[in-house]
């Protein structure tokens, strides 16, 4: 049995199933990071730490005439979503019923991407872990309201991006809120707004909740490292008469290799 | 009741394990039925018999075929492996060989779990560029 303790849950093998479907299906299109970096892993729940290849000196040896130095680690952060099903209905599902609620498990799934994103996008200070458009040697584009201006700022980024000689494609994560000015307007001729910046970027546009404004980054790889330990997992917690109590999980560390790879857009 | 199908003890598998291997002990019968069948059709002289035994070797084809397809569902680089030699024409082996080496290295890729994990499995979804 794993650390989850999935055993112990007086759940049915088709109630775990119905479980981890729902869950992947609420995550998949909310982890806007992992369409845009580059993942490593995942390497397992005991993996603790991401190589960075270097050192600090040691100060104070422990003996005469030694030097010493001491590697620098970037650690892996636990980040965990507690949720809770009602028994009745997983009992429902294990009799056939189609429309069982999720609600709970939906809303953590979501504060799991959103945390996630947050963390590559905007960084996470108490994790040791800085973001992607923190770290951006780029001045920050403002993205505004105005969707007919949009173009004008993606074209801007990537000729930024051009000019620090970083090669595309590039993808655009877009935070909610520009992502649906987006998708609702068309341009003069009835061109859709999202057609024409997936155009210029030459690579995709992700809805990446979390995001705020948007962030321009290069998809040529080796930028931006995801380093997963143990990916996202469904444990067990505690039970009662009513309710199974149970978390999503995931350990990660996140770094940026390159700086100057991503130009950020602020709302 | 035996317990042949497992190797190692069963309290200790996941739950979704012990269904993994109650599946692929499934398949192994289905397919030693079709094999028994297929001899039983060889020799048999009477017409009659040779057809009940063809419509019953059809039902252990419709089991065997029923078995795969869920383990395939529930072991997605198997299931990608077997995409690259069922239903193919040409040299078996070169497909074999060919689906292992391509399906091993795009789920290290993808950030497939690791074996005996009990995530999700979602991994890497790096988006295609346009």
């Amino acid at each position: 049995m794993s650390h989850l303790l999935r055993e112990h849950a007086p759940i049915t093998a088709a109630g775990w199933d119905r479980i981890d479907q729902e869950a992947r299906e609420r995550l998949t299109p909310a982890l806007a990071a992992r369409k845009l970096i580059d993942f490593a892993g995942p390497h397992g729940w005991q993996h603790s730490a991401m190589n960075l290849g270097r050192t600090q000196r040691v100060t104070k040896p422990p003996a005469e005439g030694l030097t010493a130095v001491q590697r620098l680690v970037l650690p892996l952060a636990e980040l965990r979503a507690p949720f809770a099903v009602s028994r009745a209905e997983l009992a429902d599902a294990d009799r056939g019923a189609e429309d069982i609620d999720f609600a709970a498990l939906d809303a953590a799934a979501r504060a799991l991407a959103v945390g996630e994103n947050t963390s590559v996008f905007h960084g996470w200070k108490g994790a040791g872990m800085t973001g992607i458009a923190q770290a951006s040697t780029h001045r920050a584009i403002a993205l505004g309201e105005d969707c007919e201006r949009y173009p004008l700022h993606v074209a801007k980024a990537v000729e930024a991006l051009l000019s620090a000689g970083i090669d595309g494609p590039y993808g655009i994560a877009l935070g909610p809120v520009a992502y649906t000015r987006v998708l609702e307007t068309s341009e003069h001729g009835g061109y859709p707004l999202l057609e024409h910046l997936r155009e210029i970027a030459g690579g995709p546009l992700v809805w990446s909740p979390g995001v705020d404004g948007a962030v321009v980054v290069s998809l040529r790889g080796g930028d931006f490292l995801f380093d997963s330990g143990e990916d996202i997992s469904i444990g067990y917690l505690a039970h009662d008469a009513d309710a199974v109590q149970l978390y999503l999980e995931e350990s990660f560390s996140f770094r940026v290799v390159t700086p100057e790879a991503a130009v950020p857009l602020s709302p | 009741m035996g317990f042949d199908q497992y190797h190692e003890p069963p309290d200790e598998l996941p739950a979704a394990t012990r269904t993994f291997a109650r599946l692929c002990a499934s398949l192994t019968e289905e397919a030693e039925a079709i094999g028994w069948y297929e001899q039983r059709l060889a020799v048999e002289s009477d017409a009659e018999a040779a057809a009940i035994m063809r419509d019953a070797q059809g039902e252990e084809f419709k089991h065997f075929s029923m078995d795969l397809e869920f383990l395939l569902r529930r072991t997605p680089l198997w299931r990608e492996i077997a995409q690259g030699i069922l239903f193919q024409g040409g040299d078996i082996v070169a497909h074999g060989e060919a689906a292992e080496e391509s399906a091993v290295e795009g789920a290290a890729d993808r950030g497939e779990p690791l074996a005996g994990s009990e995530s999700l499995g979602i991994g890497g979804v790096r988006a295609v560029a346009s």
